[in-house]
């Protein structure tokens, strides 16, 4: 059983408060939506949880299991079983994925992985993430689509398995059939009962394929509201107008959540 | 002998080789005398990136020779090798020194190296040319002859401690091939200061890559002439310079001809306080060379602070009937973003660093066909990359 612990988490991006004491807890089994307009600060939750250096957390905790996840180095983390899906995925020049996949799993397992084996792995995650196999000796994310990106970090979710996934803005720019092909595989990865799920979306409309246990509101560096899947269709419906008008600072611009658009 | 081919104020060549090139800013002078080149001085265009004084005497005639470096030609069959006195007919026909310390060693060596490949030779592996130094000081001089439709590869291995300047003459004949590794592995202390002309025949290939890890000071002057249509000189570089090494690079490629082609590719690294290191890349397109495809590339990437890395590309076109030229030079930081996203993905910072700049010069280490030096180069690279990062 795994659980995420967020406590009155506290981020600065250069001096400047983007994260206002957020607390949230995934929980094995549980799909977490965390939805908010631009500017909100989601991304940055899911950074700081990571570790990138650009955010300075300033107070509260975060707990993975127990364990003190703010003491750990980035790689720390993902050993200790954090996952990342970036909504910018890096390119790395001159790695190729199927050595990047490979040094990554040795440090996740501890081991290298048996080399039959491993073939097969990595070309089923493949498959099943539509992404051609052909792709394994091209460099990391470089000339990729925005689509083929994103379908590369969900290809690594399914080889990682980590215990705890954060999807950061995973379906934007994805057309529908590659939202589908993606959204396959967080269910898959969510459908065991022990991996737990935080979905950082701006839009409502991924939550069709992938249904949350739980939704938040995010505003201003916090979460304004929670609730169930019915949180998110009165979104569809509303928008975020009435949780920024008059407050939120930190968002940037008014936001709409009409599912079909980007 | 004196060859001009300047507009330098004491030019005094003439004929149509010295008409041509006087439309060019580039390479003002040419000589194989050393009395032609002024000593040169800190602010010259030539040599304002070289630090003169650690060049131990070679550029203004104190260096005094004492044995030189050692050759030693490991050839297979057909291959011949032979030593030669400064009247062989084969030497000079290669290119000219353009500066100083290449006509000072033209001026100052005694014995020549000649390689010949004959014509169809394909020999079943590469020839070896061993350059060792002995805490010595000397002038050199090799040629390399490719007849022709011979195919070859000629790996030119530096290595120990010496104050050493040298010419190599390459002469890849009509339809041969020549692939050409140039390995500078000196001892830490070395200071190597040399010319190589590949002069190339009609159709003729050459795959030329320079690979330069040790020495205080390298200076390396790759050039490339065409004889004739149909040239193809492909041109890589890398470079990794810890602190204090000078490591320089310039390169000159002279379209002379009509439908000839060169691609020029050069990666550095560097890391430590004043590493410093310095590509210049001349191309020149003269005014008959119509049908030129040209494109040149150099980046480097700085890994700490302190170290510099100069890049000049310069692009001369005389004639607008051209396929294509271009140039691209950036020099960069290592990526944090890059290196993040490996460790989000688990893997530990310093093997993360390691893949980013192992990554940074793959595509130059693919053209390196020859396992063993392949090897040899992964592995310089892995000894430099202990140091990264810490």
């Amino acid at each position: 059983m795994a659980t995420l612990e967020i406590r009155d988490l506290h981020v600065s991006v250069e001096d400047k408060e983007i994260l206002r004491g957020v607390d949230l807890t995934v929980n094995a089994g549980e799909v977490h939506a965390m939805m908010g307009p631009n500017g909100s600060g989601k991304t940055t939750l899911a950074y700081a949880i990571a570790g990138h250096p650009k955010y300075t957390v300033t107070s509260g905790q975060v707990l993975l299991d127990g364990e003190d996840v703010l003491a750990m180095k980035v790689d720390e983390r993902a050993r200790a079983g954090l996952f990342l899906a970036m909504q910018y995925p890096v390119e790395v020049p001159g790695v190729t994925i199927s050595n990047f996949l490979r040094t990554s799993i040795t440090a996740l397992r501890g081991e290298a992985p048996k080399l039959r084996t491993w073939v097969k792995e990595v070309r089923d995650a493949m498959d099943d993430l539509k992404f051609d196999p052909a792709f394994a000796e091209r460099n990391v994310n470089e000339g990729f689509s925005g689509g083929e990106k994103k379908r590369h970090e969900i290809v690594q979710l399914e080889l990682m398995k980590p215990k705890v996934a954060i999807l950061d803005e995973t379906d934007s720019g994805l057309d529908i059939d590659a939202l589908k092909v993606v959204s396959d595989g967080v269910n898959r990865f969510a459908s065991g009962g022990d991996k737990g799920v935080l979905l950082i979306t701006h839009y409502t409309r991924i939550l069709r394929y992938i249904k949350p246990d739980y939704v938040h509101v995010f505003v201003g560096g916090r979460v304004v509201e929670e609730g169930g899947p019915e949180l998110a269709e009165q979104l569809e419906a509303e928008g975020y107008e009435k949780y920024v008008s008059g407050g939120g600072e930190a968002a940037v611009e008014s936001a709409t959540v009409g599912g079909a658009s980007s | 002998m004196t060859a001009e081919t300047g507009i330098a104020p004491h030019s005094h060549g003439g004929g149509a080789e010295a008409e041509a090139a006087a439309q060019s800013k580039l390479h003002a002078t040419a000589s194989y005398d050393v009395a032609d080149f002024a000593v040169p001085a800190p602010r010259d265009e030539q040599w304002r990136f070289t630090p003169l004084a650690r060049l131990r005497g070679l550029h203004d005639g104190s260096a005094k020779p004492d044995g030189g470096i050692s050759v030693e030609v490991d050839a297979p069959a057909p291959v011949t090798v032979e030593t030669v006195g400064r009247d062989d007919p084969r030497i000079g026909r290669a290119g000219t020194p353009t500066d100083r310390i290449a006509a000072q060693a033209w001026t100052s060596f005694e014995k020549a190296t000649v390689v010949t490949v004959p014509q169809e030779a394909r020999p079943d592996r590469p020839v070896g040319v061993s350059l060792r130094g002995e805490q010595s000081t000397g002038y050199g001089h090799i040629v390399v002859d490719v007849q022709p439709l011979a195919e070859v590869t000629v790996v030119l291995d530096h290595s120990g401690s010496a104050t050493y300047a040298g010419n190599v003459e390459v002469n890849v004949a009509d339809g041969a091939q020549l692939t050409l590794v140039s390995l500078q592995d000196w001892d830490d202390d070395a200071v190597h200061v040399a010319h190589q002309y590949i002069r190339l025949g009609r159709d003729a290939r050459v795959k030329s890559v320079v690979v330069t890890f040790g020495g205080d000071l390298v200076r390396l002057y790759p050039q490339v002439r065409y004889g004739d249509r149909g040239g193809d000189a492909e041109l890589y570089g890398l470079y990794f310079a810890d602190a204090p090494q000078h490591l320089e690079h310039r390169l000159f490629v002279d379209h002379d001809m009509p439908d000839c082609r060169s691609r020029v590719a050069y990666k550095g690294a560097l890391q430590g306080e004043d590493a410093h290191t310095v590509w210049i890349g001349d191309v020149l397109i003269r005014p008959d060379a119509t049908g030129t495809d040209t494109y040149e590339l150099n980046r480097n990437l700085v890994l700490t602070d302190g170290a510099r890395a100069d890049s000049v590309p310069n692009l001369e076109i005389l004639t607008g009937e051209i396929v294509g030229a271009g140039h691209a030079s950036a020099t960069g930081r290592f990526d944090e973003e890059q290196l993040f996203y490996l460790q989000s993905r688990g893997i530990p910072e310093l093997e993360a660093r390691r893949l980013v700049v192992r990554g940074f010069f793959a595509d130059i280490i693919q053209q390196i066909h020859v396992p063993e030096v392949r090897d040899r180069l992964v592995e310089r690279v892995e000894e430099e990359l202990q140091a990264v990062g810490k």
